[in-house]
């Protein structure tokens, strides 16, 4: 992973959270508390800002800088799950394992399984798609399709959980953010 | 010196009207109570560096009890961990407890000189005499 390439993933997630903001807002208001598209927003819009007034020394300087970001400037729970997902990428070489590394450090923050309808049901597909050896596109049309798999379940995690039954019929904001993250990837990273 | 309490929430105005119930059970008594709340804009959020820096400012050298509120507060508290130095982590303990009914049992025993652990037993407390009125 370059240095290059990571600020264009970052650039690319940006700009797609930018132009589905509003379906990230619709989502999370059906079933939250309608702010995942303002604040992952926010916090990308200064983690842009960031990494543009003390460009990173390096991919791991990067990362860190990325995740720091998150977590102060979000606000909800994404801010400390994204801002875990790219701290723990860090230490790694290549972007399975970053990848995975990072999934792992969002099990740990969020403590969510697979099927409680959140963006772990996006990223572990993602990441199990990579650890086969399959490209980046494969990862994130596995992420888009954990995305589909969220809309049938009952959330079990966040401010979703308190709706019980009805949290059923939408899919989960953080799947649908997370599935963007991979989309992005699939198109800046080789 | 006294044990630390530090107030998490996503509503700056929910942590300083809950802060100001606590602080009417110590007339004239001094105690550090820190505030990370709301986002940096005034909104409604919580913000991992904030609390971190918190729980620092809280920290006399006899440790932090920190109280929050839901969903990202806790989630920001445990992320703001790991930008502690480690003695200053080491003598951190999260709370449980309901943010309103701990923070007024964490200041009371708190302002009274007990220990980190004594201080986040009386928070863990706080529903007691609730639960037992409406028994």
């Amino acid at each position: 992973m370059s240095t290059e390439e990571l600020q264009a993933w970052l650039r690319r997630f940006a700009e797609l959270v930018h132009e589905h903001k509003d379906e990230l807002t619709a989502l999370d208001s059906a079933i939250g508390d309608a702010d995942h598209g303002a604040n992952l927003d926010r916090g990308m819009t200064a983690v842009l800002a960031a990494l543009e007034e003390a460009p990173p020394a390096d991919a791991a300087a990067l990362l860190k800088k990325t995740g720091a970001t998150l977590v102060s400037k979000v606000g909800g729970a994404s801010g400390p799950l994204y801002g875990t997902l790219f701290l723990r990428m860090a230490g790694a070489d290549t972007f399975p394992a970053a990848l995975r590394a990072g999934y792992e450090g969002v099990l740990a923050r969020g403590k969510a399984e697979p099927g409680d309808k959140t963006m772990v049901d996006a990223l572990g597909p993602a990441c199990d798609a990579l650890d086969a050896g399959r490209s980046v596109a494969e990862a994130a049309q596995a992420a888009a399709e954990g995305r589909d798999a969220t809309v049938p379940l009952v959330a079990r995690k966040g401010r979703a959980s308190y709706l019980g039954e009805r949290s059923a019929g939408h899919a989960d904001p953080g799947a649908t953010s997370t599935a963007l993250l991979l989309q992005a990837a699939a198109e800046t990273l080789s | 010196m006294t044990v630390g309490i530090v107030v998490v929430s996503h509503s700056r105005a929910l942590a300083d009207a809950a802060v100001e119930l606590a602080r009417q059970m110590l007339p004239g008594r001094e105690l550090v109570v820190e505030v990370a709340a709301g986002t940096e804009d005034g909104g409604l959020g919580t913000d991992a560096m904030a609390v971190s820096a918190a729980i620092e400012a809280a920290d006399g050298g006899e440790g932090t009890v920190v109280l929050m509120d839901l969903g990202s507060a806790v989630l920001s508290a445990e992320t703001a961990l790991e930008f502690l130095p480690d003695d200053v982590r080491e003598r951190t303990t999260l709370s449980a407890a309901p943010l309103v009914e701990g923070l007024v049992g964490a200041v009371v025993v708190a302002a009274g000189g007990a220990t980190r652990e004594q201080v986040a037993a009386e928070a863990g407390r706080g529903l007691a005499p609730k639960e037992a009125q409406l028994r």
